[in-house]
């Protein structure tokens, strides 16, 4: 067992059980603390994948902004005080059902995945990946790169006005 | 056993699958926003992982910086979506908001 392997064996089952944790916990807030493992974990896969610039990508966005924007949510959603930061899920059939069936198509995705012969080219060794990113960025995906700066801009406003105070 | 491929897709299916779970069982609706980035993630995972055994192109970084972004605009979205759900209702259970004209 090289370090490649150990790594990523710890880091995918850090992701299963906090992604466990996330959707079983019944406190909203242990599911966002547990998230952020699963989100560290994640950015140390892409780090394994020989995407560095991914890697922190992951860890600024993922855990500084959107985790960070829906500890925030849940702080302005639920009493704290109070006892309804619980939160209920749908009935026990319904929810073995639901269970049964996610099970069903993880199962019927991993037969999928494995049986699929998948070509596999040879490995390349690269340093780095953020210059090829960034040339990629401004010159054969500039009109989405841009598209996407406009999306965020409209994000922005369309967010503040909604949430505004009447 | 090298870690190849098929430990990469696998375990993004098994985080799909969770992150799926996550979003039809949960009433409240930050929970089903988590269960969304889960699924994210996982999409993320296969992109990235079919972009190294693919001959370490940059395409699939590509398309999961694009992913990442609009992540990032939907959860700022549905979160001021919901404040003003709870601003109406004093509560976010998804199952309950039920009218239109609240």
């Amino acid at each position: 067992m090289d370090i490649i392997t150990i790594a990523f064996y710890f880091f995918a089952i850090l992701i299963i059980a906090s992604g466990i944790v996330v959707v079983l916990s019944k406190n909203v807030m242990h599911s966002a603390f547990a998230l952020m493992f699963t989100f560290f974990s994640v950015a140390g896969l892409y780090v394994l994948l020989n995407a560095d610039f991914l890697a922190i990508t992951q860890i600024m966005i993922y855990i500084g902004g959107i985790l960070v924007l829906i500890i925030f949510g849940v702080m302005l959603t639920t009493r704290i005080t109070g006892v309804d930061i619980k939160t209920g899920a749908i009935g026990k059939i319904g929810f073995i059902a639901t269970g049964i069936l996610c099970t069903l198509i993880a199962t019927g995705l991993i037969v999928l995945f494995i049986t699929t012969r998948w070509p596999v080219s040879e490995q390349v060794t690269v340093t780095t990946t953020v210059k090829q990113i960034g040339n990629e960025l401004l010159t054969n995906y500039l009109l989405a790169f841009e598209a996407a700066s406009m999306l965020l801009l409209i994000a922005i406003v369309g967010a503040a006005f909604i949430a505004r105070r009447k | 056993m090298q870690v190849g491929l098929i430990h990469y897709i696998v375990l993004s299916a098994i985080l799909f699958s969770l992150g799926l779970f996550g979003i039809i069982t949960r009433k409240n609706a930050i929970m089903v926003l988590m269960g969304l980035e889960l699924v994210l993630n996982a999409a993320n995972i296969n992109f990235i992982a079919f972009a190294k055994y693919g001959g370490m192109k940059t395409e699939g970084h590509i398309a999961a910086i694009f992913v990442i972004i609009l992540a990032a605009c939907e959860a700022a979205i549905a979160l001021a979506i919901i404040l003003n759900i709870y601003q109406n209702f004093r509560h976010i259970n998804v199952d309950e908001i039920d009218n239109l004209k609240g």
